[in-house]
């Protein structure tokens, strides 16, 4: 019995009608920047056209593409990454002498006042955590992101940038503990 | 057996943390129950950071309806590169 498959041609003439839309909105919602992710999606079409000889056909265009994209967005990260000396607010909430791991005597939550008020829904709320997110190391902000805002599977996350599990949760850890003093000093004892 | 379960602030913290994708095991619930017996910080910690995510759920949901798109002008430019390119590679 013989399978028939279907192969699948680039037309690189109608890309930007029919994919560049959708691999801006894949790589905005990942690096959060839309002129990043503008750049992402223009070198992915550049990247695109230059390998286009070695399409064997196998995959559908707009897969093939986003297979382009993610490797751009992988690099993007990589950049971040490696972009040392960069000033980065990271503050440490733990001891990491006699008493380590244990709270910082001066950076131990305090209570919230008016609480109930504070959490409904407004855009003065949505602002300010806007705000503290942007104050993270970028690399926080990305996973923080991808995994509480986009709500993407960790595996997912740590394929994507090439990290492992508990490095995702250390992450996530840290970013969660600023996110948490921030909006305690920017929102609800403000 | 309280070696086992004693666990530090940060320890505890990053439990609480995971607990909230839902993605902590039944040692570390444990571990962390446990942990909130003697400390009161990080079960402030922990009612507090049950109200950020549903902040963070909030800013999610808004997130979701937006659907990003590059302008018209965006894309005519992108196609005039793309283009050019195309006759470079010919």
């Amino acid at each position: 019995m013989s399978e028939t498959f279907k192969k699948h041609t680039l037309n690189p003439d109608k890309w930007i009608d029919n994919y560049a839309d959708y691999l801006f909105n894949y790589a905005v919602t990942r690096v959060n920047n839309s002129d990043t992710a503008k750049d992402l999606v223009q070198e992915t079409f550049f990247a695109g056209l230059k390998s286009a000889k070695n399409f064997e056909g196998k995959a559908a265009e707009r897969t093939w593409l986003v297979a382009i994209l993610k490797r751009k967005i992988i690099d993007h990260y990589r950049k971040i990454n490696s972009n040392k000396g960069k000033a980065e607010v990271r503050m440490s909430f733990y001891d990491d002498g006699d008493k380590e791991g244990n709270w910082i005597e001066e950076r131990v939550p305090q209570s919230w006042q008016n609480e109930a008020d504070k959490m409904i829904e407004s855009t003065e709320l949505k602002s300010t955590i806007e705000q503290c997110i942007d104050k993270l190391p970028e690399k926080y902000a990305i996973v923080f992101r991808m995994k509480t805002i986009q709500e993407f599977e960790t595996e997912e996350i740590c394929k994507e940038l090439n990290i492992t599990a508990s490095n995702l949760w250390v992450i996530i850890h840290r970013a969660r503990t600023q996110l948490r003093k921030c909006m305690e000093d920017n929102w609800f004892n403000n | 057996m309280s070696k086992k379960f004693n666990i530090t602030c940060d320890q505890a913290t990053t439990i609480c943390d995971k607990s909230q994708y839902g993605e902590v095991s039944f040692l570390d619930v444990i571990r962390l129950k446990f942990h909130f017996l003697y400390c009161k910080i990080c079960g402030k910690y922990s009612s507090q950071n049950s109200k950020m995510t549903q902040v963070y759920k909030m800013k999610a949901e808004d997130c979701k309806k937006q659907i990003h798109c590059l302008s018209t002008e965006e894309k005519v430019q992108l196609k005039r590169e793309l283009q050019e390119l195309q006759e470079l590679e010919a």
